[in-house]
C-alpha cells in the first residue's frame, strides 16, 4: 500500500514538486528543439524520464548540502535553483549563460547554490565528492556531499578508489547512482559483472540501498533517509535509484539498441504522469490546477529560451580568463 | 645565513606555512606515520596531528581529486605524490580536471592546492621511476609548475606556491634532497612564482636551466670560468609561468645560448626554450642555440647505461664550446 502522500510532506513540497519534475521535462524538450534548430550545439544529454531522482533527492537534502553530478546534469541544476533562463543561455553559449558560457551543457556549476558541477569525464566527480566532504567535516559544516553518477561510472575506478577513501576517513558521501541501464549504448549486463550496483558498496563496508527511481515520493524518502544517516554517522551510504532515459543517451544517439517494447514499458511508467495521477487522487491538486502547473513551466521555459536567444555572445577577451585567478 | 639541505628547507615551509594557516592540510602515501617516502614530511604527524596530515591509500588519482574538492570547499590542501611517475596515473584528475575546473566553470570557484612530487633520474631505479615529466604538465594550461634547484629556492617557492590561489605542481629532485645550501632565516621569505634568476652571470654563453639542471650548469661554468670562458647561468625556478624575458635578455647579451633539459629531448623543453630565443633575440644570435637534453631512451637500470641518459656536466661543457665554434 502506498503511504499517503499527505504524511510525508505538506501540500506545498508535493505541488512543488511536481512543478519541478514538469519544469525539467519542459525544459528538456525545449533543449532538443533548440538542438535541431542549431541554437544548441556540442552535446547534449536530455534527462527526460529520470526527473523523480532529481527532484525527490534535492527535496530531501540541506540547501547547504553539496551536489555534483555528471554531464546529464540540466535538471539537477535547476532544481537546486538555477535560473532557467542563465542555463539556457549557457546552453546557448552565451555570457550570461551561469558559467560564462565557458562551460555548456555538461558543466553547470554555482558555488551560491552549493552546486558543484557537472563532470564531463565519466567518474570524475567521485573523488572531488570526497574532497568536499573532507573540508565540510574538517571545517565541521555538517554538509553532506550528495554525488550523483550513472550506471556506467561504476566501472570507473575512481568509483572504488572514492567508496574506499569515504569509507575510510568516516566522510560524509552520500553516493547516489542513477541506473538507467545503460552507458550509451551499452547495457548494465554488458558491463558489469554484477549488475546489482547497489551490492558492491557492500565492498566498502557501506551501507546501500536500491529504489524505484520512477517515483519522486521513494527516492525522497530513500534519500531523505540516506542523508540523515550520513549527517549522524559522519560515513558514506550509497543509493541505487532505478531508473530510465526515454531519448537517446545524447541528441546524436537515436537509441537503436534498445527494444521497442522495453522503451514502452518504461513509458509507461513516466514519473511524471504517475505523480499527478496521486496528486489528484489524494485530493491533493485537481487536474486543472496540474494544468495550469504545464502552462506556467512551459512560460518560464519560453521566456528562458527568448533571454537565451536574446544574450550577447562572450567578448573575445573572455577566451583568456579564468584560467588563473 | 644558516645552511641546510633542500629537504630541511621543503620540510621547513611545510611547518611554517602550516602553522600560519589552520586550513592547510597535507595527504599522500606513507606521508603522515611514516613521515614521508623522502621524509619531507618528517614531525608534521606530531605537531599538527591526524587531522592535517593524513596517510592516504594507494590511490593517486583519488589522492589529487579529493585535493581538488577539499580546495573547493575551503581547504588549502597539499597532496604527495609518492614519485612523479605515479602521476600518470592521477593525470585525469590533474590535466581533465584540476586545470580546467576554474575555467570551465566560468572563474567561480578556485583551487588553492598543491601537489608535490619528487622525480628525475639518477638513482637507478630503472625504466618506471627514473622520469622527468615537466613538460607534460606545462604543456597544460591552468596550473603553475615549479621546480626549484636549491634549498633557498625550495623554501620560498613552496611557500609561495601554499599561498597562491591557483593550482600549483611543485617538482621537487629526488638526487637534491640531501644537497646544501644557504636559506635566508626571516620566516617571511618567500620567491615569487614565474621570476627565473641569473644565479651566476657572464658574458660568453648563456646556459638556461632548471631543477638539478642548474646545479650541473654552475659546475659546468665554474670548469669553463677556469678556462677563461664566462658563462651566465639562468635558472627558471618556473616553467610555468615561464619568465621567458630574463633568458632572452641574457641571450641577447651573450649572443650564444645552451639549454639543459633533463626531460627527453623529442617535443621536450629545450626545444620550446630554443624557439623563444630564436624569436626573442634572433638578430642578437651568433650561434646556433644548442641542446643538452635527457636522451629519448626508457631508463636503464646499469650505472653505466644510465649516465649515458642523463645530462651530465661535461655534456654542457661541450655544448658550450660548440657555440663558441660557430661564429655569425
Ligand atoms: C572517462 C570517460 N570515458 C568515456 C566517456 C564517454 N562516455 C560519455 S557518457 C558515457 C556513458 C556513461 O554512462 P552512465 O554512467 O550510465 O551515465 P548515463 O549517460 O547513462 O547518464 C561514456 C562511455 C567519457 N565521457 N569519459
Ligand atoms: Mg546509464
Amino acid at each position: 500500500m502506498d503511504s499517503k502522500l499527505r504524511a510525508i510532506l505538506p501540500d506545498h513540497d508535493l505541488l512543488r514538486m511536481y512543478e519541478q519534475m514538469v519544469l525539467c521535462r519542459e525544459f528538456e524538450e525545449s533543449c532538443a528543439e533548440q538542438y535541431t534548430k542549431g541554437h544548441i550545439t556540442g552535446f547534449l544529454h536530455l534527462y527526460s524520464g529520470q526527473e523523480a531522482v532529481a527532484v525527490g533527492s534535492t527535496h530531501a537534502l540541506h540547501k547547504d548540502d553539496y551536489i555534483l553530478s555528471a554531464y546529464r546534469e540540466h535538471a539537477q541544476a535547476i532544481v537546486r535553483g538555477a535560473d532557467p533562463r542563465r542555463v539556457m543561455a549557457e546552453l546557448f553559449g552565451k555570457s550570461t549563460g551561469i558559467c560564462k558560457g565557458k562551460g555548456g551543457s555538461m558543466h553547470l556549476f554555482d558555488p551560491e547554490l552549493s552546486f558543484m558541477g557537472g563532470y564531463a569525464i565519466v567518474g570524475g566527480q567521485f573523488p572531488i565528492a570526497c574532497g568536499l566532504a573532507f573540508a565540510s567535516k574538517f571545517r565541521k559544516e555538517n554538509r553532506v556531499a550528495a554525488c550523483f553518477f550513472g550506471d556506467g561510472a561504476v566501472n570507473q575506478g575512481t568509483f572504488h578508489e572514492g567508496l574506499n577513501w569515504a569509507r575510510l576517513w568516516e566522510l560524509p558521501v552520500l553516493f547516489v547512482c542513477e541506473n538507467n541501464f545503460y552507458g550509451i549504448g551499452t547495457a548494465v549486463g554488458r558491463a558489469s559483472a554484477l549488475a546489482d550496483i547497489h551490492k558492491r558498496a557492500c565492498g566498502y563496508d557501506i551501507p546501500a540501498v536500491r529504489v524505484d527511481g520512477m517515483d519522486v515520493m521513494a527516492v525522497y524518502e530513500a534519500v531523505k533517509h540516506g542523508a540523515e544517516w550520513v549527517r549522524e554517522n559522519s560515513r558514506p551510504y550509497l543509493i541505487e535509484a532505478v531508473t530510465y532515459r526515454f531519448r537517446g543517451h545524447s541528441m546524436a544517439d537515436p537509441g537503436k539498441y534498445r527494444p521497442v517494447a522495453e522503451v514502452e514499458l518504461w513509458k509507461a511508467r513516466d514519473p511524471i504522469p504517475g505523480f499527478a495521477r496521486r496528486l489528484v487522487e489524494e485530493g491533493v491538486v485537481t487536474q486543472k490546477e496540474l494544468d495550469g502547473i504545464l502552462v506556467k513551466a512551459r512560460v518560464t521555459v519560453a521566456e528562458a529560451v527568448r533571454f537565451a536567444e536574446e544574450s550577447p555572445w562572450p567578448e573575445d577577451g573572455e577566451v583568456y580568463t579564468d584560467i588563473y585567478v | 645565513m644558516p645552511e641546510m639541505t633542500y629537504r630541511d628547507a621543503l620540510n621547513l615551509a611545510l611547518k611554517e606555512e602550516m602553522r600560519r594557516d589552520p586550513t592547510v592540510v597535507t595527504w599522500g602515501e606513507d606521508v603522515a606515520l611514516y613521515e614521508g617516502s623522502f621524509k619531507v614530511t618528517r614531525g608534521l604527524l606530531a605537531e599538527f596531528g591526524e587531522e592535517r596530515v593524513k596517510d592516504t591509500p594507494i590511490s593517486e588519482n583519488t589522492i589529487i581529486g579529493v585535493a581538488i574538492g577539499a580546495a573547493m570547499g575551503g581547504l588549502r590542501p597539499i597532496a604527495e605524490l609518492m614519485t612523479v611517475n605515479f602521476a600518470l596515473l592521477a593525470m585525469d584528475q590533474l590535466i581533465n580536471h584540476m586545470t580546467k575546473i576554474r575555467y570551465m566553470f566560468g572563474g567561480q570557484v578556485n583551487l588553492p592546492m598543491v601537489v608535490r612530487a619528487p622525480g628525475g633520474g639518477g638513482s637507478q631505479l630503472a625504466a618506471q621511476h627514473s622520469q622527468s615529466l615537466e613538460t607534460f604538465f606545462m604543456h597544460a594550461p591552468g596550473m603553475h609548475v615549479l621546480v626549484p634547484a636549491t634549498p633557498a629556492d625550495a623554501r620560498g617557492l613552496l611557500k609561495s606556491a601554499i599561498r597562491d590561489n591557483n593550482p600549483v605542481m611543485f617538482l621537487e629532485h629526488e638526487l637534491l634532497y640531501n644537497s646544501k645550501g644557504e636559506v635566508p632565516e626571516d620566516p617571511e621569505f618567500t620567491v615569487p612564482l614565474g621570476k627565473a634568476e641569473v644565479k651566476r652571470e657572464g658574458k660568453d654563453v648563456t646556459i638556461v636551466a632548471y631543477s638539478r639542471m642548474t646545479v650541473l650548469a654552475l659546475a659546468a661554468a665554474d670548469t669553463l670560468a677556469k678556462e677563461g670562458i664566462f658563462c651566465e647561468v639562468v635558472d627558471l625556478r618556473s616553467l610555468a609561468p615561464l619568465d621567458t624575458e630574463t633568458f632572452v635578455v641574457s641571450a641577447r647579451k651573450t649572443g650564444r645560448a645552451v639549454v639543459v633539459e633533463e626531460c627527453w629531448r623529442t617535443a621536450g623543453l629545450g626545444g620550446h626554450l630554443a624557439s623563444l630565443i630564436y624569436e626573442g633575440c634572433f638578430d642578437s644570435l651568433r650561434a646556433p642555440v644548442r641542446r643538452v637534453s635527457g636522451l629519448d631512451v626508457p631508463m636503464p637500470y646499469s650505472r653505466k647505461l644510465e649516465r649515458l641518459c642523463i645530462p651530465q656536466e661535461e655534456d654542457i661543457v661541450a655544448a658550450v664550446k660548440e657555440t663558441l665554434k660557430a661564429q655569425y
